[in-house]
C-alpha cells in the first residue's frame, strides 16, 4: 500500500487514510463581483494538470482530519514532499532534481 | 391512566460476545466522551480543568492522574483535537465549564461505544481489517489513532500490550462488531 506522510501526524500513514482534494494553490479571487465570467472560468474550472510534478491539496480524512498540500509526480505516482496547508509553494524544477536524485 | 415507562438508553452491542481461545470480543461499558477542539490558548485551562493533560504529540494519549480522573483519558486525534473519554461516566461537559480560551466541546457519550478487543491474538484481530501498522515499536501502549476497520472510521487505543479499545460511531457497532468476530475466527498470528 502506498503510504503517504501527513505533516500534522508527521509520520507516513496508509493512502487509504487520506482523500485527494484537488489542485493546491488556487487563489481564490478577493472581489469576485469585478471578474469576468472568462476570469471565473479560468478560477473555478481549468486547471493546470501536468503531466509530471503536480501541486495538490489532500486530507487525512480518516486520520488527523487536516487537509495540508503535497507534491506528486503524475508520472511515477510519487508522492515528492507534503507539508502544511498555508505554507509557500515549492519549486517543481528543484523538487523535479531532488526525486530525479532520489531514483538514481 | 397510561402508565408512565421507564426510559432506560439502548446499548447497541448489549449482551453480545464473540472471540477464540486467543482473543476475546466484548462491548465496552458506556462511557462519557467528550469531543474537544482547542486553540492554543485554551489548553491549558482545559488540562487543569479535566485534570488530564491533553496530550501534543501525534498518535498520543494521557490519563488523569488525579483519584478522581484515573478512568479519565485525552486521546490526540489532531493538531487542535482530541477525544476525552470518562469510564466512570463523569459529566465531562460540566468539568470543563470553568476552562478559559476558545474551544469547543461537544457531548458524544452516546454518539459512540466502544469494543474491547483483547489478549494474544488482539493485535492480529484488528490488523485484519486496520490498514495502520500496529507492531508495539510502531504502536506502543497507550498510542491511539482515528483510522479505519473495514469500510468504518473508529478511533483505536492500545490499552495494553494485547488489550485495544476500538470507539465507533453506534451506527456503524454491529458491522465493527461483526467485522471482529468475523477477524477472531482465523487470526493471522
Ligand atoms: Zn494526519
Amino acid at each position: 500500500m502506498l503510504q503517504i506522510y501527513c505533516p500534522y501526524c508527521k509520520e507516513e500513514r496508509p493512502e487509504l487514510e487520506f482523500r485527494h482534494a484537488g489542485e493546491a494553490h488556487i487563489a481564490r479571487p478577493a472581489d469576485m463581483k469585478s471578474i469576468s465570467d472568462e476570469e471565473f472560468e479560468g478560477y473555478f474550472f481549468i486547471r493546470s494538470n501536468p503531466k509530471g510534478i503536480a501541486f495538490e491539496r489532500w486530507r487525512h480524512v480518516h486520520g488527523c482530519g487536516r487537509f495540508f498540500n503535497a507534491a506528486r509526480d503524475t508520472v511515477s505516482d510519487k508522492f515528492i514532499t507534503t507539508y502544511e496547508a498555508g505554507e509557500p509553494k515549492p519549486d517543481a524544477a528543484e523538487l523535479a532534481a531532488k526525486s530525479g536524485e532520489a531514483d538514481k | 391512566m397510561a402508565e408512565a415507562l421507564a426510559a432506560r438508553p439502548q446499548y447497541p452491542l448489549e449482551g453480545l460476545v464473540a472471540g477464540s481461545a486467543q482473543v476475546q470480543i466484548t462491548p465496552a461499558a458506556p462511557a462519557s466522551r467528550l469531543a474537544l477542539r482547542a486553540r492554543p490558548d485554551a489548553v491549558a485551562p482545559l488540562s487543569k480543568a479535566l485534570a488530564v493533560k491533553l496530550p501534543q504529540k501525534p498518535k498520543t494519549s494521557a490519563r488523569g492522574t488525579a483519584a478522581k480522573t484515573k478512568s479519565r483519558q485525552a486521546l490526540w486525534l489532531g493538531p487542535d483535537e482530541w477525544l476525552v473519554i470518562d469510564t466512570d461516566g463523569a459529566d465531562l461537559m460540566a468539568a470543563c465549564q470553568p476552562a478559559t480560551g476558545t474551544f469547543s466541546a461537544v457531548d458524544v457519550s452516546n454518539r459512540n461505544t466502544a469494543i474491547i478487543v483483547s489478549g494474544a491474538a488482539a493485535e492480529a484481530v484488528i490488523s485484519s481489517g486496520c490498514p495502520q501498522d500496529l507492531s508495539l515499536k510502531a504502536f506502543p501502549v497507550g498510542a491511539c489513532a482515528r483510522t479505519l476497520l473495514g469500510k468504518t472510521e473508529i478511533v483505536l487505543l492500545r490499552e495494553e500490550e494485547d488489550v485495544f479499545r476500538v470507539e465507533c460511531w453506534r451506527s456503524f457497532s454491529a458491522y465493527a462488531f461483526a467485522f471482529l468476530a468475523e477477524a477472531a475466527r482465523d487470526p493471522m498470528v
